[in-house]
């Protein structure tokens, strides 16, 4: 009994340390990896220490961003920066209606993202740091080849409107950080690079969409089909374009 | 010199395939011209896209037209089978997608949209587009947004469509495949019936049957071993209620495809022969053929004329896959009888590989042992045995027997008559027409090979039992018969 109610207290403290970490940073340690694309000849990628937000980014808290820059509002944004569907959820320009407060921000474009990060000092991950971070499962830095973990990953394809659910649900990763999986796609800072830019891939050809057994030619792991759907996802986009199972956290080079 | 001998050889060789392709294209030309790529367009329609089992109109006579083509792609929870739901990805919101109809020579104006719930990216890949990756490198579309391109259908035939983004094979294996069709001038043959049937395996992560939301296991989906085989997305998509449907004469057309995406099928209809096979759903016409085989990725086109009434079983006869994994489906035909075509039972017997004759087994040695004396209630507890092991196969466990086949035991007035003779019938066998409570039988009884101990008691237990007149058999009395 009492062994209940301390755990009962326990959770209860929980909670308020929860709602005002939303934006909280945990450091990412330097370190290599491999990722499915864009490392040439297949050798690892060095990623350099960074910090990157606990959670992604919220309804609530986007409505604060607008509130302060309110040329980002549904009504105001210019038409590069965003497509039609931009916040097409939210009610108007400063009411996000009967969404969850602590759901994560979706239909929001790249152009917006990397300014909501911006305003926070701080700025958008790269892909591969993106990447470095999401191989983490809750006890190994790179749990990729784990058939459970990718069973995780992909299991959330069939799950239907994950994006109603609020942060910090999914499990609590190697890092310390929330939602990689489970929740709603993110953007990247570069989001298109592998597939838009000849640069990065001298050798092959430029063609810009991964499909048929063309997506195959320079992956390293023909069996991570959770990389393959990112990547694939990634590929689709532009930057104005936004999507209801697509949201963003931000990421900085330097403690803040 | 070598060099010299071997330009003339190259030369010779030229010659010989300029006078080929000169008498392969004065033959060409004397047929209907097949550059289709020259067909001007005439007007402007939005295409007609059916769900299956159901085809579009067929086009008859229209010439060709800008076609437009609005399909939706939607994520979406479906049934596989009772109980077992499964996240199918579709183009139109069926497995497999909308049939697409077309003629030679139409422009076809795609518009693919992507639902903005959707999570993935899609795009598609159709075999009648002559051009890169068939559509699919422009067609690469996020969730929440629309691509447009256009084609030419330049090749009659009928050919499957599919999403192609990565990584591919778990967008078919999710369902996203479908069909279409590019008629010739003037259309195929008219028939009476023409229905879409497509087979795809599926792979879950609990075994066929198992309920719930199953997830696509990949695992499986590498090793080729499906869990489901099915037509048109589901087990029992074409049964229960669901059947195709003909009436005796008609004739019906299936558009048949294989999405795949790693079984070939063995494409049967059971109880019919297919008169016309379009190969591969290509030009070529096979006739009178039982099984055609389809690839993954590939199609057929066949049709037949219905002939006689009756449940015609659509099947995969890579037979497994029909009976435990889903690939039925029935087309039913309704009308009169024909019975010089097919005549039904019109016989039933009893089979002996012996002859036809009373069969004899090898007699047991019998008789050295004493023989115990035995109340009734004994003989009815072992005889009740020796009838489970013996005789109920056909007089069944109630003795009620099986009519036109083996008569009753039950209320038998046979037997009841004449114990004796029923003793004979043990020991001996019988054949020929008996009555038998007012029905006849004709058909026979073997020899059995038991004991007179043991016939005196399952006869004590047959006459003890279901009404009849409650005689006690001895063993003497079956010795005496021998």
């Amino acid at each position: 009994m009492q062994k209940s109610i301390l755990i009962i207290i326990l959770f209860l403290a929980q909670i308020p340390s929860i709602s005002g970490q939303e934006s909280k940073m945990v450091p990412i340690k330097e370190g290599t990896f491999v990722p499915l694309y864009g490392a040439t000849a297949k050798k690892p990628v060095n990623v350099k220490s960074f910090y990157i937000d606990v959670y992604p980014v919220t309804n609530g808290e986007y409505l604060s961003f607008l509130k302060k820059n309110p040329s980002f509002s549904k009504s105001k944004i210019k038409g590069i920066y965003a497509d039609k569907s931009y916040l097409s959820y939210w009610k108007s320009d400063f009411d996000f209606g009967n969404v969850n407060p602590k759901s994560p921000v979706a239909n929001v474009s790249w152009f917006a993202a990397k300014k909501y990060c911006e305003c926070q000092g701080k700025r958008l991950p790269t892909m591969d740091e993106w990447e470095y971070v999401a191989m983490a499962d809750e006890k190994k830095i790179d749990a990729r080849t784990k058939a459970e973990f990718n069973k995780y990953i992909l299991s959330w394809y069939e799950k239907s409107k994950t994006y109603e659910n609020s942060i910090g649900k999914t499990f609590k990763n190697y890092w310390g950080v929330y939602d990689m999986h489970g929740l709603v796609w993110e953007w990247t800072a570069d989001f298109n690079s592998i597939f838009l830019s000849g640069e990065s891939r001298k050798d092959k050809s430029s063609d810009k969409n991964l499909f048929c057994g063309a997506a195959s030619v320079n992956a390293t792991d023909l069996m991570d089909y959770a990389a393959f759907m990112r990547y694939a996802f990634r590929g689709s986009l532009k930057a104005q374009y936004s999507t209801r199972n697509l949201g963003f956290r931000c990421a900085s080079t330097t403690k803040l | 010199m070598r060099k010299k001998h071997q330009i003339y050889s190259q030369l010779r060789i030229f010659f010989f395939a300029t006078c080929i392709a000169m008498i392969a294209s004065s033959c060409k030309k004397e047929a209907s011209p097949t550059d289709y790529t020259k067909i001007i367009t005439d007007g402007q329609m939005e295409a007609e896209l059916t769900a299956p089992p159901k085809v579009p109109k067929p086009i008859g006579n229209r010439s060709a037209m800008k076609l437009k083509v609005n399909m939706e792609i939607k994520e979406q929870e479906g049934t596989m089978t009772d109980g077992v739901k499964y996240t199918y990805w579709t183009f139109g919101g069926s497995v497999p997608g909308s049939f697409i109809r077309t003629r030679v020579g139409d422009e076809v104006e795609f518009h693919l949209k992507n639902h903005p719930d959707n999570k993935l990216p899609h795009n598609i890949d159709l075999h009648a587009v002559t051009g890169p990756g068939g559509g699919a490198t422009s067609s690469l579309v996020a969730p929440g947004h629309e691509k447009v391109f256009s084609f030419k259908v330049i090749n009659p035939g009928l050919y499957v469509y599919h999403c192609a983004t990565a990584p591919v094979g778990m967008h078919i294996a999710n369902g996203m495949y479908g069909l279409i069709l590019v008629e010739p001038e003037g259309g195929l043959p008219p028939v009476d019936r023409e229905y879409y049937v497509m087979q795809g395996d599926f792979y879950t992560q609990g075994e066929y049957g198992a309920k719930g939301l199953q997830p696509f296991d990949m695992n499986k989906a590498v090793k080729e071993t499906p869990d489901y085989v099915v037509f048109n997305g589901k087990a029992g998509s074409m049964t229960n209620g669901n059947e195709l449907t003909a009436k005796v004469g008609e004739t019906v057309r299936l558009f048949v495809g294989n999405g795949g995406p790693n079984l070939v099928s063995s494409f049967h209809v059971i109880g019919e022969i297919f008169d016309n096979v379009h190969v591969e759903g290509g030009t070529l016409i096979n006739k009178n053929v039982q099984t055609t085989l389809i690839p993954a990725g590939g199609s057929a086109i066949v049709d037949f004329k219905v002939e006689t009434p009756g449940n015609f079983i659509i099947v995969d006869h890579s037979i497994f896959r029909a009976f435990n994994k889903g690939a039925l489906g029935i087309l039913k035909v309704e009308g009169t009888e024909n019975k010089s075509i097919y005549s039904g039972t019109i016989q039933e017997g009893i089979y002996l590989p012996e002859g036809g004759t009373i069969q004899n087994m090898p007699i047991a040695k019998t008789g050295k042992t004493a023989i115990p004396k035995r109340t009734v209630a004994e003989k009815i507890k072992i005889g009740k045995e020796i009838f489970g092991t013996t005789c109920f196969a056909c007089h069944q466990s109630e003795g009620q027997g099986i009519p036109n086949a083996f008569p009753p035991l039950a209320k038998s007035d046979y037997l009841n008559a004449d114990s004796k003779r029923a003793i004979k019938t043990i020991l001996h066998g019988l054949s020929g027409e008996v009555t038998v409570n007012g029905k006849k039988f004709n058909s026979i009884m073997p020899a059995q090979n038991l004991s007179d101990d043991e016939i005196a008691n399952v006869m004590t237990y047959i006459y003890n039992s279901w009404g009849n007149n409650k005689t006690e058999i001895t063993p003497e009395m079956v010795k005496s018969q021998r």
